[in-house]
């Protein structure tokens, strides 16, 4: 029964099983525990785990938003078009925000005030942003851009951290106090619980979902524009497939698909146990499609195994009562 | 009025829109490029949907019961290259066992979605979001670089697509063409007539109302996913006949293509309405777009926008307009069984008594 409970609490899970990778790894490999590769393990993924924060909000909120990594690719292709046609760079960065706004506004729009189901608004956005990419920038890759920019991506910051890391480490307290510490939270946690009983409960929904998908095309747009900063050119096809990564993420951290549970410790530690996993494979020479697979596996695993727990333990008491 | 209300509900509306959507594309692009009007457009579109349909009935059967299936791809690329991969070692396999190691290799991939969501009640799109990273996972750990080439490929294979079956006013119909306009049509027909196919609009529209009348939801929805798999089988082998060269890769993104598809044709994504057809219109759409776009060459790069559009349209249309129309359709219904019952001549009473 003990270790039922412990189950049940899926944090708990979660860092059992990052101690689990971690001290797998450490034997394992003794380059793991070098700077370089811990600082390596966070820049190589970091894009997808800034976009895991506003994504954690969406899905506790109850919907979906499918098209981020779309969103980054049309981000970065507005900047680099802007940037080629010889606009000054931080002008091009803003616009290319904006226009990750823009594409939040339209998705917010579809869903809060048209009342569209989500996951096929944002189906619709991972084509069509897209698409607006590919027109802006065609089959060219576009490069060149100033130093501080591309410093922006690589270069150390704060210590060893590069302004990504900051970025991100940043962004999480943000919606920590957000999520846990401030009305915002709460109300995303009703609107996921119950969206009716939020709505007459005086919680602007369609406005609170609105603005939820803007700040969600933001952060995706900031998180293209420290993609093309660490990659230093800009093409049609960049982000591909980002989206399921970044939804898996979150949904191993025990947020619920449905909307309405989940906190950001267990993203928190489910983004650990990812990119643990990745660079402890990674180190130990298994490929990257093998990584995805064992990582498809635990996302199924992290369902599966609890519901199946659960059902035992139903079928046990049943047998003794 | 009331007889036509009473014959064509408003999902069909959709469809017809749809229908006229297509026509209205086909013969502006007909006004925009030279010798549109050919066998040759007309095969290279058909064979293209052929594919993407026989998926997108396996994808409605699966969004009929508020599920879905991500996995569709990964196992179309699977099944391709397995079944490729035994005909390139093995020229003399006959053709109907090609066929039958796909559909059962597909229908064990569905089985395996089909338990965990079912019996294992963990959320079809985390699951599916699972085995489309599982299968090809294991697919490109086995096999990496290797690629199956036409030259490798049995001879039959080899001529399959341009196998023609019969020519209906000019148009060549192709034997892949016809066999997926045949699975259309039967899973049409079993959806629309046969208990099982009427369960899954019930799964769909209320699960715990289902489940109170006594139908096995569990079962039901391993069918689908069981469906499903067996169809994106099918489709694996389509797609190693029509394109002959296979890698790793193949069959990659056809699951956003088949969601996109369903959506289009009108099928609720949260489950319960929508039609067999109406998806393959949907496939029909953009197919039709695709292939056309290809043409205009300038717009290549349009495509995908305009496509994120279509959809979103599609989309918004299915939300506004279909939902005045039931609202149209239920008040309609309300007048007529409020009405004062009139007299029964002789007509009405022979229709009464039926």
């Amino acid at each position: 029964m003990s270790a039922l409970s412990r189950l049940r609490s899926w944090e708990g899970l979660l860092l059992v099983l990052l101690i689990v990778i971690v001290g797998l790894n450490v034997t394992k490999t003794p380059y793991y525990l070098g700077v370089g590769n811990l600082v390596n393990l966070f820049q190589l993924s970091i894009e997808k785990i800034i976009i895991a924060l506003t994504m954690t909000l969406i899905i506790i909120s109850g919907e979906i938003d499918l098209s981020v990594a779309s969103v980054m690719c049309l981000a970065t292709c507005v900047m680099a078009r802007l940037f080629e046609a010889g606009v000054e760079l931080p002008l091009a960065l803003a616009a290319a925000l904006a226009s990750g706004a823009l594409a939040g506004l339209i998705n917010g729009a579809c869903v809060a005030y048209l009342g569209l189901p989500s996951l096929a608004v944002t189906l619709a956005g991972l084509i069509g942003y897209r698409g607006v990419g590919r027109i802006l920038v065609e089959d060219r890759a576009i490069g060149g851009y100033p130093a501080w920019f591309d410093a922006l991506g690589q270069q150390p910051l704060v210590g060893p951290l590069t302004f990504s890391i900051v970025a991100f480490l940043v962004l999480f307290i943000v919606t920590a106090v957000v999520l846990n510490r401030s009305f915002v939270g709460r109300i995303v946690y009703s609107m996921g619980t119950n969206l009716e009983a939020a709505r007459f409960s005086g919680v602007r929904v369609k406005w609170a979902k609105l603005l939820l998908f803007v700040f969600s095309g933001l952060n995706a747009a900031f998180a293209g524009l420290l993609y093309a900063a660490r990659l230093g050119s800009v093409r049609g096809d960049m982000a591909d497939g980002f989206e399921l990564d970044i939804i898996t993420m979150v949904l191993l951290g025990g947020v619920s698909i449905f909307g309405g549970s989940g906190n950001l410790a267990g993203v928190g530690l489910s983004i650990l146990v990812i990119l643990n996993l990745r660079n402890g494979m990674g180190l130990a020479n298994i490929t990257g499609n093998a990584q995805t697979s064992v990582i498809g596996a635990l996302l199924i695993l992290s369902v599966l195994v609890p519901n199946l727990a659960r059902l035992i333990h139903n079928q046990w008491k049943g047998r003794e009562a | 009025m009331t007889w036509l209300r009473r014959r064509i509900r408003p999902e069909q509306i959709r469809e017809l829109i749809l229908l006229l959507l297509i026509i209205v594309a086909v013969v502006s692009f007909g006004s925009l490029i030279d010798g549109y009007y050919s066998n040759r457009t007309f095969n290279r579109i058909a064979s293209g949907v052929a594919i993407i349909s026989v998926i997108a009935v396996g994808q409605t059967l699966v969004v009929l019961t508020r599920s879905i299936d991500l996995s569709v791809g990964s196992i179309t690329g699977c099944t391709a290259f397995i079944v490729g991969l035994a005909l390139a070692y093995h020229h003399d396999l006959s053709p109907l066992l090609a066929v039958a190691i796909a559909v059962t290799m597909g229908t064990a991939m569905g089985a395996v979605n089909g338990v965990i969501v079912a019996w294992g009640r963990v959320p079809p799109i985390i699951v599916t979001l699972g085995t489309l990273a599982i299968y090809r996972g294991i697919l490109v750990e086995s096999f990496g670089g290797y690629v199956i080439t036409t030259d490798k490929l049995p001879d039959w294979l080899v001529n399959l697509p341009t196998l023609t079956l019969f020519t209906i006013g000019g148009l060549d119909i192709r034997a892949m063409v016809a066999l997926a306009f045949t699975v259309v049509i039967v899973f049409h027909v079993a959806t629309s007539y046969l208990n099982l196919g009427r369960q899954f609009y019930a799964i769909g529209s209320n699960p715990e109302a289902a489940e109170l009348i006594g139908l096995p939801k569990q079962r039901i929805v391993f069918t689908v996913f069981l469906l499903s798999g067996a169809l994106s089988g099918l489709a694996g082998f389509m797609f190693l006949g029509r394109f002959g060269n296979v890698t790793v890769q193949a069959g990659n993104g056809l699951e956003l293509q088949s969601v996109a598809a369903v959506v289009v044709g009108a099928v609720n994504i949260f489950g319960g309405s929508g039609t067999v057809l109406g998806a393959m219109l949907g496939g029909v759409m953009i197919g039709t777009l695709d292939q056309s776009l290809l043409r205009l060459q300038i717009s290549e790069f349009w495509r995908d926008a305009i496509l994120g559009f279509l959809i979103l349209l599609a989309v918004a249309s299915d939300s506004i307009i279909l939902r005045r129309l039931r609202m149209l359709w239920g008040a309609a219904e309300l007048k007529l069984i409020a009405r004062p019952v009139p007299p029964l001549t002789g007509q009405a009473e022979e229709a009464a008594v039926r």
